[in-house]
């Protein structure tokens, strides 16, 4: 009797809920990739008010430095004391996460890479920018504005906030002679095998995909981030022959830091930003932009559809691409700047030139992340290409 | 008051309800919300759920290699750190509970209790930093390195309490007289625990092997940490909720450890265990 009364409660509490999921938002969903998909109409924001007293941000480590990491590096004290905008920073170690913490909704603003923003976009997750309530957005390099992953239609969705390279770190006591190519993460008789890591993202399988692009020309491989069925197998096979080289894999910067520090990791893809930590640790570490080039980023920050602080984060937009603060974070954290006068402003007067930040020639060779659709992005129609959502899968395949 | 005084089912009501409501709507409603949505799918370019029915995501499970192995692997970890919690904390209770004084017992409770009140990730990191290659333990004897094996050890290590406790107060409700009445025909130690000791500690071990059982099943957080490159059944749900942003997926793979987990407490169930809870 005792067993019937559970199970009819429990049964009556399913129906209630599934019919509660059921309802929801069902209007939207469906809507497959671009061609035929159409952004959600959301309006930009007119006119400027008064700060909000707070902005919410999800940031990839160092491009938000209040100083609590180097008491030198912090450009972000001035801007609260100036606007009054407290500035709470989540950051994130995956373009994956930072759309799903947008989803939240409780954030206003993100520094989004090429692979999340137009997901964010046709997701409805962030609002155009209206340009003109940016000062500082008509000194950033024309090459960085209007492009596919920053805005539609010629309406900006965002502010370049700078771009560069995932580079290959090595310890320097042990990895001997210096790598120059990703042969070296890749390589199945690697004297360091156990000892090599790998970024934890399906988009590292880009990383795979350009090696093979420059070493396997007969695959036929012209945009790592447009793979069709047999050129991505053959990256996910070499990614599965890696697999026995990995220690370990990497999205949370500070165990790359650590691991390299004690010597678990001695090989493997890094951002400039790592490195300067590790150094600053005293671990023996250097980072080179192998022979293939690499696969980088350009980021856009953006703003919430749901902001909650819309003044606050219009006003941070505005600051983090201001020349001294855009040549703090390029300098803190490895890349170009995306603005033109920040280049006068760091510290170091040949950081432009050494980051190629006015070198479009030189970011030819840098693909940026770029989210894989089915369409495939290098504009071939004769093949289906491996969308984001088999890349996922794959990537949990290669792990094991 | 006179009214609810004469109405005894009413009253039984009034009590029940609130943490009724918590059962029914927080905890198995989730579970329901779980179960639902293992049946959804996602949308691959913009990360909408969609939501229709469709057997997808479990068809994946099955047919995939990769859960298969990553559920036996789980499994394998909870058996392990489960056997090693039993082999550590029988001893350790017994010593608790018959051997020590009753005033170093208080304080053993206390020591075994402490750890419990430190962070588990300040723990974790602390076994990063011991686990490391030139790392404390690696100048002592050596260490496993980040990997399976590391799993294992720090889980131990992070349950070992949940397990001592229950045979600890199984053990406290075993009369010495018992053990008295053992020697006094016969018996020399080993057949004392294997005669009288160990039938009356089963439920309490199975007792807290549901938590460290469990535990362990669900665990994500120390793999990340120590882990190395493998990967469990929590870690595949945390990249398809956190990074994949694919939540029905994760709800099928999350359903995995909650069948596991059904049939191990119906086995435990027969054993009477439940009651020592």
């Amino acid at each position: 009797m005792r067993h019937r009364v559970l199970t009819s409660v429990l049964a009556a509490g399913v129906l209630v809920l599934a019919g509660c999921g059921g309802g929801g938002d069902d209007g939207e969903g469906a809507a497959a990739g671009p061609g035929g998909l159409s952004v959600p109409k959301i309006d930009k924001l007119a006119s400027l008010g008064a700060g909000e007293g707070t902005v919410n941000v999800i940031a990839w480590a160092g491009y938000v430095e209040d100083g609590s990491t180097d008491p030198k590096v912090d450009w972000v004290s001035g801007f609260e004391k100036e606007t009054g905008c407290q500035v709470n920073t989540k950051v994130a170690g995956t373009s994956d996460e930072m759309v799903t913490l947008m989803k939240t909704g409780e954030y206003d603003v993100v520094s989004a890479s090429g692979d999340a923003s137009l997901r964010l976009i046709y997701g409805g997750d962030v609002a155009p920018v209206n340009t003109d309530l940016i000062a500082n957005y008509s000194d950033v390099f024309d090459g960085l504005k209007n492009k596919a992953w920053n805005s539609v239609g010629g309406q900006p969705y965002g502010v370049p906030h700078g771009r560069g390279a995932n580079l290959l770190m090595y310890r320097t006591d042990t990895v001997k002679p210096a790598p120059t190519s990703w042969g070296a993460v890749f390589d199945a008789n690697s004297p360091y095998k156990g000892k090599i890591t790998a970024y934890d993202s399906p988009i590292y399988i880009a990383d795979a995909a350009l090696y093979l692009m420059k070493t396997k020309p007969d695959l036929g491989i012209k945009n790592p981030y447009a793979l069709d069925d047999t050129q991505f197998k053959a990256a996910t096979d070499l990614l599965t022959q890696q697999n026995e080289l990995i220690g370990e894999y990497w999205s949370d910067y500070t165990k790359e830091v650590q691991a390299f520090k004690s010597g678990d990791s001695v090989l493997g893809t890094t951002w400039q930003v790592i490195t300067n930590l590790a150094q600053a640790d005293k671990a023996p570490v250097e980072a080179v932009l192998p022979s293939e080039g690499a696969t980088g980023w350009s980021d856009t920050w953006m703003i919430s559809s749901k902001a909650k602080h819309p003044n606050c984060g219009y006003l941070w937009m505005n600051h983090i691409i201001s020349p001294k603060a855009n040549a703090g974070v390029a300098e803190w954290f490895g890349e170009a700047p995306a603005n033109k006068l920040s280049c006068a402003e760091t510290a170091d007067k040949n950081h432009c030139k050494t980051f190629h930040a006015e070198d479009e020639a030189y970011f030819d060779q840098v693909w940026y992340w770029t989210t894989p659709l089915a369409q495939c992005v290098d504009g071939r129609t004769d093949v289906t290409c491996k969308d984001y959502a088999a890349w996922t899968q794959a990537w949990t395949t290669i792990k094991g | 008051m006179s009214f609810l005084h004469r109405h005894p089912r009413l009253r039984l009501a009034a009590l029940l309800s609130a943490p009724m409501l918590w059962l029914v709507v927080a905890y198995l409603g989730a579970l329901a919300v779980l179960l639902v949505s293992a049946f959804w799918a996602v949308n691959g370019f913009t990360g909408e759920v969609v939501r229709e029915f469709t057997l997808q995501n479990f068809r994946t499970i099955v047919t995939e290699e990769v859960y298969r192995n990553v559920t036996l692997r789980s499994l394998g970890v909870a058996v392990a750190v489960t056997v090693i919690c039993v082999l550590l904390a029988l001893p350790m209770a017994f010593y608790m509970a018959k051997v020590a004084s009753p005033r170093a017992r208080g304080w053993l409770v206390i020591a075994i209790l402490t750890p419990l009140w430190a962070s588990y990730l300040v723990k974790a990191y602390a076994w990063r930093v011991l686990l490391a290659n030139d790392g404390p333990l690696d100048s002592l004897i050596g260490t496993p390195g980040y990997g399976l094996v590391a799993v294992v050890i720090v889980l131990s290590y992070l349950w070992l309490p949940y397990m001592i406790l229950p045979i600890y107060a199984g053990l406290e409700r075993l009369p010495d007289s018992m053990l008295e009445a053992s020697a006094d025909l016969g018996a020399r130690a080993g057949r004392t625990f294997r005669g009288v000791v160990l039938p009356i500690l089963v439920p309490s071990i199975f007792a807290g092997s549901i938590f460290t059982f469990s535990l362990s099943l669900g665990d994500y957080i120390t793999v990340q940490i120590v882990g190395g490159k493998t990967q469990l059944i929590g870690n595949l749900v945390y990249a398809n909720v956190g990074a994949a942003n694919n939540l029905p997926f994760a709800a099928a793979i999350a359903c995995i450890p909650v069948l596991i987990m059904v049939i191990y407490l119906t086995a435990v169930r027969r054993s009477g265990a439940l009651e020592e809870l």
